[in-house]
């Protein structure tokens, strides 16, 4: 093995390519050549880096600096002062580094621990960094009711949204005799505001595979889909590789280590629904109908795909579980509080100075993440409220920040975790324009089953645009919540039980803005 | 040409999606036709009207001839309070036309759409496979503008 100097990750990701990473590597390359560096300075693809920076974005090891916005014309300075002489070009370095948080890049890790660090694309490097040890642990040395007992244990919680403990569900799914059964991983992200999961499938797709494979040899699933959306072209690309890598190693397949145990993962695409994110809805997609939700129960976990158990589970709750297999439930639980064990990975944007994803602690306030990670405000601006959850989310106000995130704590708000996505707002943005534009979004993604949620999300979208024209009552904000409460109550899915969350929480929290605007 | 796509893949109704993705983004005018309707329900043996059923109820398909670039613009409460309506007001000046609606030469096809995962670049949009991020009106007139030379 060759030794370097120093190591340039070289983000590759939705952004980089879009900003022209492919000429940017090449030239890069040429110029460290040029600059006879070529055995001292080791160029590296990887993916999201786990910072935000626009365009193309470096991180160079073993400064741990980190650039953003470098431009093809730069790369001769870059190399030149920084990789020749040791001078870090200070305009265009991500300017957090270093200064305002010592902590940056630094997280508890578990989902994104080889984010941006190793080659997403090379199976080898996954391997090299321990990867699928768990997967051979759990084949080899466990039972698969001991592998749902260690989940449980661990108290992993569905990272989808609701929450429901991930061991529990398994355990609905393991016992049960049948012919076939499935593991369909929810990968059709679609919540606002939320790019989580694509940023896990982009950076570590083996890691979400070796999920998979533990979870399927837990319940007894020979056959696993990943439903993605169709947007998602990289980590299709990225997901697809890795398959057929693992089924070259023999790591997928039939007949796995000598075990006897046969698996095999296929991708399908979604056609962009919001609604396909609710599970049974997705089962239905998977099977090439219309995405409408079913009736529950029977639950999934006995009568899902083709009548057959399955589990569904979101890419992040099943990216949790290889740590949780290979280092044991007590090691997990270290992380997190004692009712919500874990991390959660978090998406911040809006107007904060780098906006981003992170992964903290279950429990860590929400001004922690945006203070810390997210940078804070954005250099004069001033917070208002955060959008917590996206759409199906809740508007907190500056005097909830201390909240803690967890499924526990949020629970007392009646707000919800949900995706991990954070939104935030400055002074001179509109709670009510924001309403607005969350409801135009349910009145979209409403699929039509049952009346409530086709009717009442026609007529919310309704409601809040004449109050946003400053033509509405104080009446109409009291008929917007009467709405919401009985879509809650009676609709048939999650998608018209959540308008009610937004609505709620934006009025009780923000009522001085609606008496304003109705009274204009 | 049809029947070539639905041969790629075994003739099972969980097929429907992929099969109609492929048809549309090989279709030059980027949708689903009656015909291919019919090719399809003969191959899966699925009666038309599931296939329309399905066809119109994602968002990715469409059952109109469209333009060589389709534009998806955000519309989602992140794009949103970015200022995804100046982009909107700014795409529809340039090209002359509504959301939904194609440019006489067929060049482009303006629609909107929901959360395309990239909310850390909002405002954002989507021509055909490529994302384009951090919008301002100046630079969306450049991106339109390097598509039309390229065309």
């Amino acid at each position: 093995m060759k030794y370097y100097r120093s190591h340039v990750l070289v983000g590759i990701n939705e952004t980089s390519i879009a900003a022209g990473v492919e000429p940017f590597l090449k030239a890069l390359r040429a110029e460290i050549s040029k600059a006879g560096l070529a055995d001292e300075i080791n160029v590296l693809e990887t993916g999201p880096l786990g910072f935000f920076g626009k365009g193309i974005c470096l991180t160079v090891y073993p400064e741990n600096l980190n650039y953003e916005e470098v431009k093809l014309e730069d790369i001769p300075e870059l190399v030149n002062e920084h990789f020749l002489k040791g001078r870090p070009v200070s305009r265009l370095l991500l300017d957090t580094t270093g200064t305002f948080s010592p902590k940056f890049n630094y997280e508890n890790r578990i989902v994104l621990r080889n984010s941006g660090i190793i080659d997403p694309e090379s199976i080898d490097d996954y391997i090299g960094a321990g990867g699928y040890e768990a997967w051979e642990k759990a084949l080899l040395e466990m039972q698969p009711m001991e592998i749902v007992e260690e989940v449980k244990a661990s108290g992993l919680r569905g990272r989808g949204g609701a929450g429901f403990p991930a061991g529990v569900k398994w355990s609905f799914t393991a016992p049960i005799e049948a012919p076939q059964k499935y593991v369909v991983v929810n990968a059709d992200e679609g919540e606002p505001g939320t790019f989580k999961d694509r940023l896990i499938m982009e950076g570590d797709p083996h890691q979400l595979l070796e999920g998979v494979m533990i979870c399927s040899r837990a319940v007894g699933a020979t056959k696993a889909y990943i439903y993605i959306r169709g947007e998602y072209k990289l980590c299709i690309m990225r997901l697809q590789k890795a398959i057929d890598d693992a089924k070259n190693y023999g790591i997928l397949g039939t007949n796995i280590f000598d075990s006897g145990f046969d698996l095999d993962i296929e991708i399908k695409i979604g056609a962009g629904a919001y609604v396909c994110g609710e599970e049974t809805a997705l089962i239905e997609s998977l099977e090439g109908n219309r995405g409408h939700p079913r009736w529950k129960p029977p639950f999934p976990g006995v009568k899902g795909l083709w009548e057959a158990p399955t589990v569904v589970n979101n890419v992040e709750t099943l990216a949790n579980v290889p740590f949780i297999i290979a280092k044991g439930a007590d090691e997990y639980k270290k992380y997190g509080t004692p009712e919500c064990t874990g991390t959660k990975v978090y998406t911040i944007l809006g107007d904060v100075a780098h906006p981003g994803l992170c992964e903290v602690d279950m429990g860590t306030t929400l001004r922690t993440i945006i203070n810390e990670y997210g940078g804070g405000m954005k250099k004069g601006f001033k917070f208002k409220a955060a959008l917590v959850g996206g759409a199906a989310g809740v508007i907190l106000p500056d005097r909830l920040l201390d909240v803690k995130m967890d499924f526990a704590s949020l629970n007392q708000y009646a707000a919800v975790l949900g995706s991990g996505a954070i939104m935030v707002m400055n002074e001179h943005q509109s709670v009510v324009d924001v309403l607005w534009s969350i409801m135009r979004f349910f009145r979209h993604e409403s699929c039509g089953k049952c009346t409530p949620c086709k009717t009442g999300t026609q007529q919310l979208y309704r409601l809040i645009s004449k109050i946003k024209k400053g033509e509405g009552t104080m009446d109409d904000v009291d008929t917007m919540l009467l709405v919401a409460e009985t879509m809650q109550q009676t609709s048939f899915c999650a998608l018209g039980q959540s308008p009610i969350m937004a609505i709620r929480s934006a009025i009780e929290n923000f009522r001085d803005e609606f008496i304003a605007i109705t009274q204009k | 040409m049809y029947k070539e796509i639905c041969t790629k893949y075994a003739p099972t109704k969980d097929n429907l999606i992929s099969i109609l993705h492929e048809i549309q983004d090989t279709h030059p005018q980027h949708y689903i036709s009656v015909d291919a309707v019919k090719a399809v329900s003969d191959y899966l043996k699925v009666p038309e009207n599931h296939i329309y059923g399905v066809l119109t109820f994602y968002s990715m398909y469409s059952t109109e001839p469209r333009g060589k670039n389709i534009i998806r613009l955000c519309e989602s409460p992140p794009c949103y309070i970015k200022g995804s309506e100046n982009i909107l007001r700014k795409l529809k000046t340039i090209l002359g036309v509504n959301v939904g609606e194609t440019t006489k030469d067929g060049k482009f096809t303006l629609e909107l759409c929901a959360c395309l995962g990239v909310c850390g670049n909002a405002p954002v949009m989507m021509i055909n496979e490529d994302v384009y991020g951090d919008l301002t009106e100046e630079k969306v007139e450049d991106i339109i503008e390097k598509i039309r030379g390229r065309n």
